[in-house]
């Protein structure tokens, strides 16, 4: 009996402490700061977007919080790491919704997790900006889901016309990556520019994220003689294929899409990936004020000059944090209305006016890579 | 034809990395009836041996790129792996050898994911970019290209085999790994050390996954802790398309499959390359059930 006893107690105790954590997880935490979610590929395949992007978030929340934080309160940053993998960017998001309670969500770079993480914060009514996903269907997805960067419709006439127009190129071929939205969406509207300009895309090859050997199908691309091979992917392919298409001793010119813009372009690609052009959001080199003054903050504090993932992420902390102000309210709807009604809003990337498609319409940069650096090579305006 | 010549030339470099994997499967196999399935991540653990070693030399000893580095690098990246496969064999296998063969076969799966998890707490789980061991040139052959490197896989590969043919057919242990393999109870009997034959196998066939995974970083200078994946399962493929437990059918095996995936991508669409490799192992083993090389019998090697 007395046994028996004990163990009751035991079993009431544990049933206690149960209660006590279950209640502790569903509580609420009290609104003593306003909570941003970020979902970001910290590790993985694109580990440095990711890193770039949450030194930008970082920085814009600092500033913010030294000038006072938002509506009286500081802001709090809740930084989720998708391994560079769309399924755990959807899980990202489910968790800073409903365990976090989040009132807005900034992220992600690549649109196919962008899109996977998307549709979760339209249900919830949790206004999310992305910084740097270009493709067309991401802010289609609802009313809640924002960008502060050009889309690929526009990425893609930019390469097109540079191509053929500034390069003269009359054979062009595509190496795309097909499991990839952002790349896929970009090939298409590069496709059709570059027919609808007279040029020809002589052959189009694919091949999937995180692939190591290119070689086959840079032996069908050489086949096909063409004098340049646009690469819509992220940078750890294209430095890779760079060095392959030299090695085969095929001479044409590389174009890319923003999914280059890497310190690890170089790097990996190394003297192959000198005198490629791609796409950009902004360069270091530009002397506008705004520019300078983020460069060489971001210098101080990480001691590399920032490639553009880090300051459209500043951007589109900064317009989501202006908007938290104006609407004076960290509730999903007040928040929404004040990013829809984004005017001139300067940023580092370019002033940023939110059309009625939650988009942003902002020139590009074309950059070349010389000595292996970024040169400014020529602005391409909307 | 030109195209077809240089994709042979890729399908074949390709095919070497996968055959060298496939010879550490089969030997495994051979001898214990077991499939390995950790084996993929020895390699991916050889490459990032490599990677370190690598580093290593450069910082402490002055780094320029020579053929000399590279044989440091693959001997020490070798040489670890082997231990790291005598680990494996004693830590995890061995207790289970009187176990049913469904527990052992459970446990490698475990020490794969194991492999794979602990990789990425300790490399991280971005990419790394291998260091270039060897300056890199590139031949041409008329139209066609080789590069040094393309040459040096090859080569590297052609030595390490003949190296193991010559430990199977010509030494002492060899005759004793093809005696347990024939039958692991007679040949306890006969008085051959067992457990040392199969700690050897397992030293064997890693040391052989450590320098595909230096091959394959010289190659396609990228590794990451998941890198063993694929490559594991199409080796694994591979040794069972030339016949399980039977040496040269993995080397073919391997080749095959190599050269399968480099004509489909080149011909037909990247989309199908993984397909490929499955429906060659489904369409042999319809016709063929003990794979290219295999016989019905339980000789092996």
């Amino acid at each position: 009996m007395i046994e028996t006893g004990k163990k009751l107690r035991r079993l009431s105790a544990c049933v206690g402490l149960l209660s006590l954590v279950v209640l502790a997880a569903t509580c609420a935490p009290q609104d003593k700061t306003i909570r941003i979610g970020v979902f970001s590929s910290l590790t993985g395949n694109t580990a440095t977007f990711g890193i770039s992007s949450k030194y930008g978030i970082q920085m814009a929340a600092d500033e913010w919080n030294s000038r006072g934080g938002l509506l009286g309160k500081p802001i709090e940053l809740i930084i989720e790491d998708d391994q560079s993998k769309p399924e755990e960017a959807a899980l990202a998001i489910t968790k800073l919704i409903n365990q976090n309670k989040v009132s807005a969500i900034l992220g992600e770079i690549a649109s196919s997790r962008t899109l996977a993480g998307a549709p979760i914060a339209q249900r919830a009514g949790i206004p999310l900006i992305t910084p740097a996903s270009t493709n067309p269907k991401v802010t289609k997805v609802g009313d809640f889901i924002f960008r502060v960067c050009y889309t690929d419709s526009f990425q893609g006439v930019v390469c097109a016309r540079f191509a053929v127009q500034k390069l003269g190129l009359k054979r062009l071929a595509i190496l795309k990556d097909i499991k990839n939205d952002y790349s896929i969406g970009l090939a298409d509207y590069f496709r059709q520019n570059v027919q609808a300009l007279g040029a020809q895309i002589v052959t189009e090859e694919s091949y999937s994220e995180g692939d190591t050997d290119f070689r086959a199908q840079i032996t069908s691309m050489k086949a096909a003689n063409p004098e340049g091979i646009f690469i819509p992917g992220y940078y750890t392919e294209a430095g890779l294929i760079a060095k392959q298409v030299a090695e085969q001793n095929l001479n044409v010119r590389l174009i890319g899409g923003d999914g280059w813009d890497s310190p690890r372009t170089v790097e990996i690609g190394g003297a192959a990936v000198e005198g490629a052009f791609f796409c950009n959001h902004y360069s270091a080199e530009d002397t506008a004020r705004l520019v300078q003054d983020f460069v060489a903050m971001f210098k101080k504090k990480h001691n590399e000059v920032p490639d553009a993932m880090a300051p459209l992420s500043y951007d589109a902390a900064n317009l989501l944090f202006a908007a938290i102000q104006s609407a004076g309210s960290a509730e999903g709807h007040a928040i929404r209305d004040a990013i829809a009604s984004t005017k001139d809003f300067p940023g580092v990337c370019g002033s940023i006016t939110i059309d009625a498609e939650r988009n942003a319409r902002k020139s590009a940069i074309m950059l070349q890579i010389s000595g292996g650096k970024l040169k400014k090579y020529d602005v391409i305006y909307p | 034809m030109e195209q077809f010549v240089q994709q042979l030339i890729n399908g074949l470099s390709l095919g070497t990395i996968y055959a060298l994997i496939a010879l550490g499967y089969t030997m495994v196999y051979g001898i214990l009836r077991l499939i390995n399935f950790a084996h993929g991540d020895v390699y991916m653990v050889g490459a990032f041996f490599g990677y370190y070693v690598a580093r290593f030399i450069s910082t402490q000893l002055g780094y320029v790129p020579s053929m000399l580095n590279f044989f440091l690098v693959l001997a020490a990246s070798m040489a670890g792996c082997a231990i790291l496969g005598f680990v494996i064999e004693r830590g995890a296998y061995r207790p289970l050898r009187r176990a049913p063969r469904l527990n052992a076969l459970i446990t490698a799966i475990g020490i794969s994911l194991l492999l794979e998890n602990l990789g990425q707490l300790v490399f991280g789980a971005d990419p790394k970019d291998f260091p270039n061991l060897i300056p890199r040139t590139t031949l041409s052959i008329g139209v066609l290209t080789v590069s040094n490197i393309q040459l040096i896989v090859v080569a590297t590969a052609i030595v390490l085999t003949l190296g193991l043919e010559f430990i199977v057919h010509r030494t002492k242990m060899g005759t004793a790994m093809r005696a347990v393999s024939f039958s692991g109870d007679a040949a306890g009997l006969m008085g051959i050390n067992i457990n040392r034959v199969i700690s050897f196998t397992f030293v064997l066939g890693s040391a052989l996954a450590a320098a595909a995974g230096i091959l394959v970083g010289l190659y396609n200078p990228k590794i990451d802790p998941l890198m063993g994946i694929m490559p594991g399962l199409k080796a694994f493929v591979a040794a069972v398309l030339g016949g399980i437990g039977n040496i040269p059918g993995a080397i073919l095996g391997g080749l095959i499959m190599g050269t399968a995936e480099t004509f489909t991508v080149g011909y037909l669409s990247s989309t199908y390359r993984d397909a490929i490799t499955f429906v060659i192992l489904v369409a042999v083993l319809l016709f063929r059930p003990t794979g290219l090389l295999g016989t019905p019998a339980r000789s092996k090697f």
